[in-house]
This record gives structure tokens, sequence and C-alpha cells, in this order.
């Protein structure tokens, strides 16, 4: 995450640029290219055939005579309040739970970059090991954890502690704890990245001139790692919004996110104008905060004269 | 000025500081006077930055007392002492403008707001920074971010101020003129100014007093004319200024005026020394290059040293020049001489023969 307090020479900044162009490339045209193509789908009409939805353009005998789009689809999910909710729904779980993952990541990368070097690299290591295990793997293993059979609730009933199994499976809570587990290294990694940068002087700085330790963090640490803090919670909540896996697996019947309703109304429904409209709103939902973001950033460079 | 007369500001009594089993500082008494400039002198890993950290409190010594204005601070932690400190690095608050830096002191002593402002505007204009109050550090040029921590630095009013390489950051011309604001600010504010340089050019100028450390040790403390003419041993000769040291034994004693042999010039040499030291004992002959007259025809000798040798190099600066002789043995000698009269021919060339004196009492005797 940039602070946007350095200012690199031109010829690094000409390179950087080069070497920025191919993942661009890249997202044109596996994200980009894909977005449009939802985008068209969610114009059309849905009909029992394959593609299972009308065509974007016209053609008749003279060629192409006109664009066939609908609005009906959108119109449809803002009177039908049940999506509405489910925006809502999904916003407050990926909000909480970005919110524990910023409670527990920010003291973790707080800890990890006070350590001396190579213990630092080996809990860096630590926080990124998850990854060599499959996502899907990781997520099913919660199952075997929080069953009412399954280890915790057997070791617990074993020692005595209850005498029924907790339910800690398919509810809100077990998409919580799978959110803030699958997430966390995406939080840890930006904040380390940005409190690593920090210049321990300006702490002693503070202290010099009468902060105590806790006042030299609120007053210095914390507002310089507002960039790290929004970085890492864009990388949890973005993503956690429009989560699939999480609560298909771990949360209940009741548990509403929109990636589930996503899921239903591409394969269930197969009604795939409603579907690509649910995903628009949803991008154009997250593009908002990224948006926010980056004209925070900017207005910081800018708020020196 | 410096105020001799009553108990020093701060009492450092036998400070010693170890990480883990390297001494940082060992042993170091020092006394800083009301209102002086006293400067710590050494190069780089002598132990000056550990002692300025324990003076603002950001290190504990292992063992021995630090008290200022006769208050046991030893154990004080620094947001409670009165010593501010001018980090090296600036340290200031990038994410604050130069106002806040300068208020954020005052902020943490829960002074009231107005009376902030009032001592902030009165602070920025101490060090001429009113037209900057709103700007980011980042913002500012070298000098500028300088006198912002300068200025939040002094905002307090400490007894004491902590100065870390103050000067090492700017341009030449910057420091020389910085130079001047420091001692200019210190002697209106009669605060205790303590400057940490590597630079004895900095120390000689600015400072009123100097302390010469080397090792987590204090060489010798003095006022620049005592460090320099007066020397106490060997490290600070060398350290400070350019000398021409050499190897000898005393060969003859005889009440102040004492003779020994140097085989690196090959001659003997006279010192005057109230030492009691035996003939035959090792000690060493110094002299400074300005200290030495060169001359192409034989000099008068009475009461001054004298050797021969021939012009190796030159470097003329206009004001000066600096001579390279070297004798028949093939010892240097350094010589620098004030070009007093105008001409551009030097009176002494490359691979002129000539004769180097000096007065027996600028002959320097170190004996460790």
């Amino acid at each position: 995450m940039s602070d946007g307090t350095t200012n690199d020479g031109g010829h690094s900044l000409r390179w950087l640029r080069r070497m920025v162009t191919l993942p661009y490339l890249w997202l044109l045209l596996f994200f980009l290219a894909p977005f449009l193509i939802i985008l068209k789908i969610s114009f059309a009409d849905p009909i029992v055939a394959q593609p299972p939805f009308t065509a974007l353009l016209e053609w008749g005998e003279q060629g192409f005579t006109g664009l066939k789009t609908t609005f009906e689809n959108y119109a449809f999910l803002f009177q039908d309040g049940y999506y509405g909710i489910i925006y809502l729904a999904s916003l407050k779980m990926a909000g909480i739970g970005t919110l524990l993952c910023l409670m527990l990541g920010y003291p973790m990368a707080y800890f990890i970059v006070r350590q001396p070097p190579r213990r630092r690299q080996i809990l860096l290591l630590a926080v990124i090991l998850p990854f060599w295990i499959s996502f899907l793997l990781r997520v099913y293993a919660w199952i075997g954890l929080l069953n009412n059979r399954g280890l915790i609730n057997n070791f617990l009933i074993s020692i005595g502690v209850i005498d029924h199994p907790l339910t800690m499976l398919y509810n809100d809570f077990a998409v919580y704890l799978g959110i803030v587990y699958s997430y966390l290294p995406f939080m840890i990694m930006p904040l380390y990245a940005n409190l690593e940068r920090l210049d321990l002087d300006l702490l002693d700085a503070a202290a010099d001139l009468g902060a105590r330790r806790w006042q030299a963090f609120v007053d210095v640490t914390v507002p310089l790692s507002v960039p790290g803090i929004i970085g890492g919670c864009l990388l949890v909540f973005i993503p956690a919004v429009g989560e699939f896996t999480i609560p298909a697996l771990l949360g209940g019947a009741d548990t509403l996110m929109i990636g589930r309703v996503l899921w239903d109304e591409f394969f269930i429904n197969r009604d795939w104008p409603v579907a690509s409209a649910v995903s628009v709103v949803l991008v154009l939902l997250l593009v908002a905060p990224i948006l926010w973001f980056q004209r925070l950033q900017r207005r910081e460079q800018e708020a020196a004269p | 000025m410096t105020d001799t007369t009553s108990t020093p500001l701060v009492q450092i009594r036998e400070v010693t500081k170890r990480f883990g089993n390297v001494t940082a500082v060992d042993r170091v008494s020092l006394d800083f006077l009301r209102n002086e400039l006293f400067a710590i002198l050494g190069s780089s890993g002598c132990g000056k930055t550990t002692l300025l950290r324990l003076l603002a409190g950001f290190e504990q010594p292992t063992s021995g007392r630090i008290l200022i204005d006769g208050v046991d601070a030893t154990d004080v932690p620094p947001y409670d002492r009165p010593v501010n400190l001018m980090f090296q690095s600036y340290a200031l608050f990038p994410h604050m403008t130069v106002a806040e830096n300068v208020a954020y002191g005052l902020r943490k002593e829960r002074v009231p707001a107005a009376r902030i402002r009032e001592r902030v505007a009165e602070m920025l204009a101490m060090v001429k920074l009113e037209p900057l109050a709103a700007r980011k550090p980042d913002k500012l040029s070298g000098g500028e971010k300088q006198r912002v921590a300068l200025a939040r630095a002094l905002v307090k009013r400490p007894k004491l101020l902590l100065l870390d390489e103050p000067l090492a950051a700017l341009d030449k011309k910057l420091r020389q003129h910085t130079q001047f604001e420091i001692a200019n600010l210190q002697y209106q504010l009669g605060t205790t100014f303590v400057v940490v340089t590597h630079d004895q050019g900095e120390a000689m100028t600015l400072a009123s007093r100097i302390a010469v450390m080397a090792d987590g040790r204090i060489a010798q403390v003095g006022t620049p004319g005592q460090v320099y003419e007066f020397p106490a041993n060997r490290y600070v000769a060398g350290f400070v200024g350019n000398i021409n040291l050499f190897e000898g034994r005393v060969t003859g004693v005889d009440g102040g005026r004492m003779s020994l042999r140097c085989e690196a010039l090959g001659v003997e040499l006279a010192v005057l020394s109230d030492e009691a030291i035996a003939p035959g004992s090792a000690a060493c002959v110094a002299v400074r290059p300005e200290k030495i007259t060169l001359s192409r025809q034989a000099p008068e000798t009475k009461d001054r040293n004298l050797v021969k040798g021939t012009v190796w190099d030159l470097a003329y600066f206009g004001d000066q020049s600096l001579y390279r002789v070297r004798l028949k043995n093939g010892t240097e000698l350094q010589v620098s001489a004030q070009n007093l009269r105008r001409s551009a021919k030097l009176t002494v060339e490359w691979d002129d023969e000539v004769y180097l004196s000096w007065e027996i009492a600028s002959t320097i005797l170190l004996l460790s």
C-alpha cells in the first residue's frame, strides 16, 4: 500500500508502468471481457433455450435491426425486497468479518513487525502457509472440527466441560469463523507491509515530547497505518461480500449471502439474466468503496500545497 | 553565557550501558553546566548515540546514575524528563502539519489550546517558519525540516536540549548558516544544548566545551582550544584536527624541559613538560601542521626543533598551502602554511629541500 509520500524518479516509474501493463492485459482479458458479457446478459430476457437468454443484437433480413434491451431484471431486483435484504445481509456479514479480521490482524501484524528479522520471516511464513492447501479443503476441514460430533465437541465432552455438543456449524458463527480464518492473511499482509516501514524514531520522538506508549500508538502508529488498514479491509471485504464457498459449506439455511443467491439463480432457477443483474449490482456496490479509497489517497497526496 | 559557579545542570555519574556483552558506554562521568553548548565528539560506534539515548531516557543505564538539575532522573521515562531531543532524522510526524508537529509536545502536556497557539506561533517565528505552518513535512526542504525539528524540541522549554548530528543532513553552505543559528538560539534561550557529532569542525565551532569519546569512554573533556592544543592522549590528538605523531624515547629531563630521541625523525626533540617521567621511558611526540615553519634557508634554532626534508607533495588552497615533506629516512610530515604574500609563485615548491622547524612550546608530549 502506498502512503503517497515517496516520490520515485521518472526512470523507475517508466519501468514500473511497463511492468504493470502485463497484468492490465490479463485483467482486460479475464475480468473486463467476462464482465461485459455478464452486463450484456443482464439486459436480456430469460428464455428456455441454449443459451437461456435472448440476444442483445437483433438481426433481420436486412441485417442489423436494433438493440434489444430490457431493464426488467433490474426492476425486478429493486421491486423484490428479497434481494435488497440479501445485499444488506452480505454487506453486514462481510463488514463484521472484516472488522474481526482487523481486530485480530492488526495486533498480529504489529507483533510480527516487532520481532527480530529471523523470527519475523518464520512468522510471516506461518501466516501464508495455509495457502499451500486448497481453500475448499480448508473450509471443509472446519466441518470436521465444528461438527456436533467433531473434534472440538468430542474433546470438550471428553474432558467434561459440556454434556451436549455445542452447535457451532451451519450458522452465522461458522460463517464468521470461516471468513476470519480464510481472509486473515489478506488483512495481515498489507498491515505488515505498512507497519514495517514505520520509522521507529517517530515513536521515540513522541515519547520524547511527552507521549506515553499508548499515546504514541494512537497519535503516530495508527494514523500512519491507515493506508494499510484500508488496504487490508478492502482485500478482505470485497471477496467476502461475494463469498460463496464459506456460507455454502459452513452456513445454515438462514445464512443469506449474495453468493448463494447468485448460485441459485444461475443453476437452480436458470434465470441467467436476473443472475447477471445481481452480479452487476454487486460489482457496482463494491466499486464504490474502492473509488472512495482512491479518492482518499489522492486527497492525502494533495493535502499539502 | 556559561555559568560555571553553580552546580552542573546534568551530572552523569559512572554510567555504564551494556548490550549483551558489548559495552557501549563504559563508566562515563560527565557534567553539563547551565547555559552551555556542549559537544560530544566521537567516531561512529564510540557510544555517543547511546549516551544521548540514555540522557533522553530511551535507554536505562546498566549501572550509574544521571542527575538532572540535582534530581536523580536515571529511571524517569522519556515522557517525564525535562529533556528534549532533536533527532538526526528529524523524525517529524509526516501526517501532521508543521504547526501540529510543533504543538504536539504541548498537547501532551495538556496546555490550553489558546496557549498552545501562542507558543507555537512564537516558536515558528523564532525559527522563521511562520509562512510554512500549514505545510506537511514532505513539502519542506532539508533546512526547513531541521528548523521544524528544532522548534518542536524547544517548544516545551526543556532544561536540556539534545541535538543528534544536527547538521549532518544539510549541505555545506546551509550547515555554516545553521551552525550560527543554533549557537544563537542557545544564547537567546539560555538552555543547555548538548550536540552529538562525529564532525570535529562542527564540535569546535559550536561548542564551548567538548567531550571526546572513544570506545565508550570519555577520552578528554575541555574547551575546543584545550582539546586541540593540549590533547590528553594519542586518540584525541589524532581525532581532532591534523597532526604529526612520532614515537620516541626520553633521553633527558631537565626541569620543565625534556629531550626525546625520535627514530622516525632521526633527531633529538625538545619538549616542555612537567610530567614526572624517567629517562628511557617511551613517549609520543606530536606537532600540528600549522605550527611548523618551512624555509629553504636554515632557520634560527634557539628553542626550536628542526628537521630537514624534501617537498614531496603540495596542495594549494589559495589562503593556505598544505605540504607533505619527506625526510631522508622516508618519514612524512604534514605542514600547512598561510600564503601571506600575494604572489602567483610559491616560495616553496615541489622537490625543494626544506628545513622544518617549530617551537619547543608547540611540541606536544603524549604519554598515553
